[in-house]
């Protein structure tokens, strides 16, 4: 995984609640067994004004200018602003894969689903939490002017507005510490491999109808 | 004094870190093919082979057709997806369950038919309704593909524990009242996001009076509630439902099994982080009106009016959603007509929600101006049980199809799926803008419900309707 320290961007503010991870990756374009090339497909139903098959290229397709995402003062961002709930919803991980392949580094919401918000946390994609009054601040500072600079720092876990305020965030001590050394997940916990197998014998000893295979 | 969450948990949970996570034994784990190509990919590419193939269960179900199932799948997309699975299952010795298994399905209808999922085990899958399976008193939920490598690499998860809330439903459930109905108005009661990092136990009178078919349906759409998982006690109907499946142990197993479940129910005076109740009694059948699970009202109420909210955001959004849904503020429910009507997914497509609708369009005849109205088991097992019962008879004699198995338009990934404006009455738990098809307009309600709009050709009240009359 790619380490998260810092990252200073401009934000696009979707001020939706609840978005959930059928917008941000309808189910049809699931179909790929390949982990990339899910951008041209995020909110699809919203981004595109037609209706379009799975691998079709966003470049050509009729635009929905309506859309925050679509709008040029946006085209630079790489942090999504979202309201609460978002990425509730479906497990599928294609959403924090669409987001990430789009450019988008950081979401910052209120509150997100559960799944999503682990599923980001496993790809690098950083979700930051923070209360509704400073989204406020911030959709409001991002939509009076779209070159707002904002700044996620994880070490220090906080969000700064341009030269102004900062807003701290929490976040898991373990998870905090792997998405900045961008550490193997699955490495970290075969490091306590003879672990997992004296768990695994105990378990067994106790439950043995666990132990027969499906 | 503990929880049934907190036993569950314990008897799992080790290698504790100084931040509060553990690792998490997970003892069950059920694959299908959207979510788990690339964590295949992922173990292979690491040189990682699978800690315990035989803890696995692959089950293809969310591509397969509905019709016409011997031709195969037509979208080649779809077919590698599948393909890949079975591929991934053989090379691994993983059990696979494929299209023209006798045993496949959708995965949660599979998992507790074949006894794969037991009371006390943790169970994962790549899927958020993996919740559904909770209803056998075990700790069941939905991860993502690199949760999924990482438990296909490890047996475990790295987790900490989940809030926990008792939501305690005491009652009789009135005539034409079904599980889903139960979370249907639970969920417009505390919102989609309103379980949000708890684990939710239901019990009380009105839980225990249900079949295990209706336990899972309400377990199911924990996470529509925003719960990662749901759970219910074990008594003798969990006992009863377990007893001799495949998996299930025999013997002196079993025994010492059925002991130790049997302790699988929370301990009077448990203290849960939050509780809430609901009167039994006072629910009526549920449609949904909006683009969230959450967007309820009852089948005798009107469309609501956003202008009465007082919140700005959530007055826009239900706005939004009625601009999307087609309706207008004050319209009576059962003023709304359909489509088409979706009965399936893995909220409700086993035996007792087919027989509910069978029995609401026996002898009768769909309404004309419901194009389609399909009925999709969810599973080989369920299709083939229905069919001794003669249900297909009732249903294909109404003018409704009767399909093979799977997913099919509870998320629209193969060939069935709405039309943009196309209103469908649907058994399933999802009803956010496109999930049946794009710009597909979903209400969701019970089997019951359901059958008795495509014969009305709009909602009815499914508690007037008499089943003796169409003899
Ligand atoms: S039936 Fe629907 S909700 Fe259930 S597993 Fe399949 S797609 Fe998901």
């Amino acid at each position: 995984m790619t380490p998260f320290v810092e990252h200073a961007g401009t934000a696009v503010p979707l001020d939706r609640a609840h978005v959930d991870t059928d917008a941000i990756i309808p189910a049809r374009f699931l179909t790929s067994i390949s982990r990339s090339g899910f951008e041209a497909h995020l909110f699809d139903g919203w981004r595109f004004l037609d209706r379009a098959v799975p691998g079709t290229p966003a470049d050509g397709r009729p635009l929905n200018l309506d859309f925050v995402l679509n709008l040029p003062r946006h085209h630079a961002a790489t942090i999504l602003l979202a309201r609460e709930n978002f990425g509730c919803g479906s497990s599928r991980e294609h959403a924090v894969w669409a987001i990430q392949q789009y450019g988008l580094r950081v979401v910052i919401a209120p509150s997100f689903g559960d799944i999503f918000y682990q599923n980001s946390l496993k790809s690098g994609l950083l979700p930051v939490r923070l209360p509704e009054a400073v989204m406020d601040v911030l959709f409001d500072a991002v939509q009076a002017d779209s070159a707002t600079a904002i700044t996620v720092d994880l070490p220090s876990q906080t969000v700064a507005i341009g030269n102004g305020p900062r807003y701290g965030f929490e976040m898991d001590t373990e998870r905090k510490h792997q998405l900045i050394n961008g550490l193997d997940d699955i490495g970290l916990t075969l490091a306590v491999v003879e672990e997992i197998r004296a768990f695994q014998a105990g378990h067994w000893a106790r439950f043995p109808w666990l132990a027969e295979r499906l | 004094m503990k929880t049934l969450y907190q036993k569950i948990w314990d008897t799992h949970a080790f290698a504790g870190a100084p931040d509060g996570s553990c690792l998490l034994y997970i003892d069950r784990h059920l694959l299908n093919e959207v979510s788990s190509p690339q964590a295949f990919d992922g173990l292979r590419d690491a040189g990682r082979a699978p800690w315990n193939s035989g803890a696995c269960l692959a089950i293809a179900d969310h591509n397969v057709p509905t019709a016409n199932r011997a031709a195969g799948i037509a979208d080649p997309l779809s077919r590698a997806q599948v393909a890949a699975l079975a591929g991934n299952a053989a090379q691994y010795d993983i059990t696979f369950l494929g299209p023209d298994d006798a045993r496949q399905g959708i995965e949660h209808v599979v998992g507790p038919e074949l006894g794969a999922t037991l009371p006390g085990i943790t169970l994962v899958c790549g899927d958020s309704h993996t919740s559904t399976h909770g209803a056998f008193a075990c700790l069941a939920f939905g991860i993502g593909t690199s949760e999924v490598e990482h438990v296909l690499a490890t047996q475990t998860l790295r987790t900490r524990p989940m809030k926990t809330m008792l939501v305690r439903i005491d009652g009789t459930l009135g005539a034409g009242v079904t599980a889903k109905d139960v979370i249907l108005s639970l969920i417009g009661r505390i919102g989609t996001g309103g379980a949000t990092g708890h684990a939710i136990e239901y019990a009380g009178s009105a839980i225990r009076g249900l079949s295990m078919e209706g336990r899972m349906t309400i377990c199911n759409m924990s996470i529509e509630a925003g719960a990662r998982a749901g759970l219910i006690a074990v008594d003798d109907t969990t006992i009863d439902y377990v007893r001799s499946r495949p998996y299930a142990p025999s013997g002196a197993a079993w025994t010492q099994a059925e002991a130790y479940w049997r302790g699988l129910v929370s301990d009077p005076g448990a203290e849960f982080d939050r509780v809430i109740s609901l009167d039994a009694a006072a629910i009526v059948p549920q449609v949904s009106w909006g683009t969230s699970p959450g967007m309820v009202v009852a089948v005798d109420g009107r469309v609501p009016d956003p202008d009465a909210e007082t919140d700005a955001g959530r007055r826009e959004s239900q706005w939004r959603a009625l601009r999307y849904m087609g309706l207008t503020p004050h319209t009576p429910v059962t003023e709304i007509a359909l489509d088409k009507v979706f009965i399936g997914s893995c909220t409700n497509s086993r035996i007792e929600d087919l027989r509910a609708a069978a029995a609401v369009v026996r002898g009768r005849r769909k309404a004309a101006s419901v194009r389609l109205a399909m009925v999709v088991p969810g599973s080989t097992q369920v299709k083939l049980q229905a069919e001794r019962e003669g249900l297909d008879r009732d249903f294909l004699a109404a003018g409704f199809e009767w399909r093979d198995s799977g997913c099919s338009m509870c998320m629209a990934m193969n060939d069935d799926r709405l039309s943009p404006g196309e209103r469908c009455a649907s058994t399933s738990n999802r009803n956010f803008e496109g999930r049946q098809g794009s710009g597909g307009r979903t209400h969701l309600v019970s089997p019951a419900m359901a059958a008795a709009a495509a014969i009305a050709g709009r909602f009815v009240d499914v508690r007037d309707w008499t089943l003796e009359d169409a003899r």
